[in-house]
């Protein structure tokens, strides 16, 4: 069940739509052991997924992300998933569903395949387009109509998997979402595709919002947003990292605090971003003290 | 350098797998001397490094010249190995235990035997012991060791602390890098090297061995 108007109408009202933040750094944060694929939990421990889900809707989340990043086949495989990808995607998507119940958008996360494709790699096109395809079925099937290809690196990866969920759900609404780093040519992703590359390949592709996710922090991000906002007339989604890692104690530490991140990220909301959340390092109490920011900002 | 070779470096900045694979039989069959060719693609695979470095280009063209520089040498080792030239050293490659990711790892490969060097692949999720031993049987100098996780960045530890154990410290260094890795990180663990990137990894190896 999905909230009455649909996302995309009130993008194009203006309205500013406040997404959920980060999912594997919480889960690791709840005992996921190292190397496990955090996908693996929904089917073993779906009440932790539920509590994270749960968490960000009552922080004030409108979209609650489905824990299927690393859903298809080529990651799940490594794990010995591969013949568990239609049950992680249907049960990542029914756990979302039951959290948001109609109050939040279900988006259904699809993320790199974490292979190079050809000709820079030895991965084909073909079959990824397929892996990608048999993870949005079943997605598609288990109900979810908003959809986040996300953390891409390469134009052509992520066309693939935008174009994957066109064929299964023609009429569904398609976030896409790249990673950039901060170059001193400006913002590229590791595989050198410019802001304005991605915004084209994006919307070429059949995306219905673009913008970034993930990267080297919320700072950083807005030279993203910047150039982005002057290559594309679709609506944009951030959801930037807490910051850059530290270590403390063997343990990793995001440095942004919930009100940092909340107040340099609600000024991308004046560069016209339309979807903001929070990706690696980011937590309910980060969402929390955006939302507060932004019931301020229009009240 | 000849006209030629010329041609085969540019071909190698370009990329251009086919083109350098038929410079390369073509410089053979006019019995160009093996390691000049050798020297040739190494000299035009250190300009693609320094192009990276600045970024004038990006890791796609890095790995296209990569992966034509591997063309090149399936041709040239046989030939290398009969006149008793010497590779520029062995490096143990691999993603520490409980880490299953290896596209990081990959491309650091590609690009140490895209410079000349003989790599060992130990794959994934490889726990101290192995590392140690593979550099052991291979007579390796280096062993790289990738985390693409924060919470598998720590297994990197162990592996540096068995090679001070089994007394091997100075003959086998140790490089560190992946996503999360930091400078301050491969200091704190006591790696003798971090690489930011594959291509610095490179530069950082080489510097490790007194390689030019």
């Amino acid at each position: 069940m999905t909230p009455r108007e649909g996302l995309l109408e009130r993008l194009r009202r203006g309205d500013r739509v406040l997404g959920d933040g980060a999912w594997g750094t919480m889960l690791f944060d709840r005992g996921l052991p190292p190397g496990t694929a955090p996908e693996s939990w929904t089917l073993e421990r779906p009440d932790v997924i539920t509590a994270i889900g749960q968490a960000y809707l009552d922080a004030g989340a409108e979209i609650i992300t489905t824990n299927t990043f690393g859903g298809s086949r080529f990651r799940l495989a490594p794990q010995g998933l591969q013949d568990a990808v239609s049950e992680v995607n249907r049960r990542g998507v029914h756990l979302a569903a039951a959290v948001a119940d109609g109050r939040a958008y279900v988006s259904a996360s699809i993320g790199p395949s974490g292979l190079v494709l050809q000709p820079y790699g030895d991965a084909d096109p073909a079959r990824i387009a397929d892996g990608f395809e048999e993870q949005a079925l079943a997605l598609a099937s288990a109900g979810a109509d908003l959809f986040c290809v996300e953390t891409m690196t390469d134009a052509h990866e992520a066309a693939l998997a935008i174009g994957a969920v066109r064929r299964v759900a023609p009429s569904a609404t398609v976030i896409a979402t790249m990673t950039f780093d901060i170059t001193p040519r400006g913002p590229y992703t590791v595989m050198g595709v410019s802001v304005a590359q991605a915004a084209r390949a994006l919307e070429g592709a059949g995306a219905d919002v673009v913008g970034a996710n993930c990267g080297t922090g919320v700072e950083a991000m807005l030279a993203v947003v910047r150039a982005l906002a002057a290559q594309t007339t679709l609506p944009i989604a951030i959801r930037a990292n807490a910051g850059l890692p530290a270590r403390r104690g063997g343990r990793l530490i995001y440095p942004d605090s919930p009100s940092r991140y909340a107040s340099a990220a609600v000024r991308m909301l004046e560069h016209g971003v339309g979807v903001i959340g929070g990706c690696c390092g980011t937590t309910p109490d980060h969402i929390r003290a955006l939302a507060a920011l932004m019931a301020a900002r229009s009240a | 350098m000849t006209g030629h070779l010329q041609v085969l470096a540019q071909a190698l900045q370009a990329g251009d797998r086919d083109r350098v694979e038929a410079l390369t039989r073509a410089a053979l069959a006019r019995r160009t001397e093996p390691r000049d060719i050798l020297s040739t693609l190494l000299a035009g695979m250190a300009v693609v490094g320094e192009r990276f470095r600045d970024h004038e280009i990006f890791l796609p063209d890095v790995l296209l010249a990569a992966r034509a520089m591997n063309a090149a040498m399936v041709l040239l080792k046989p030939l290398l190995v009969r006149d008793g030239i010497p590779t520029l050293g062995t490096i143990v490659l691999g993603t520490v235990a409980g880490d299953l990711h290896d596209v990081g790892k990959n491309l650091v490969g590609i690009m140490l035997s895209g410079a000349g060097f003989e790599v060992v692949d130990v794959g994934t999720d490889v726990p101290a012991d192995r590392f140690v031993e593979a550099a052991v049987a291979s007579g390796a100098s280096v062993i790289g060791l990738s985390a693409l996780l924060t919470t598998t960045m720590v297994n990197m530890q162990p592996v540096i602390d068995l090679i001070e154990r089994r007394g091997l410290r100075g003959s086998v260094r140790t490089i560190v890098g992946g996503a999360p890795v930091t400078e301050a990180f491969a200091r704190e663990v006591g790696a003798d090297a971090y690489g930011f990137d594959a291509a610095n990894a490179v530069q950082r190896v080489r510097a490790l061995l007194d390689l030019p």
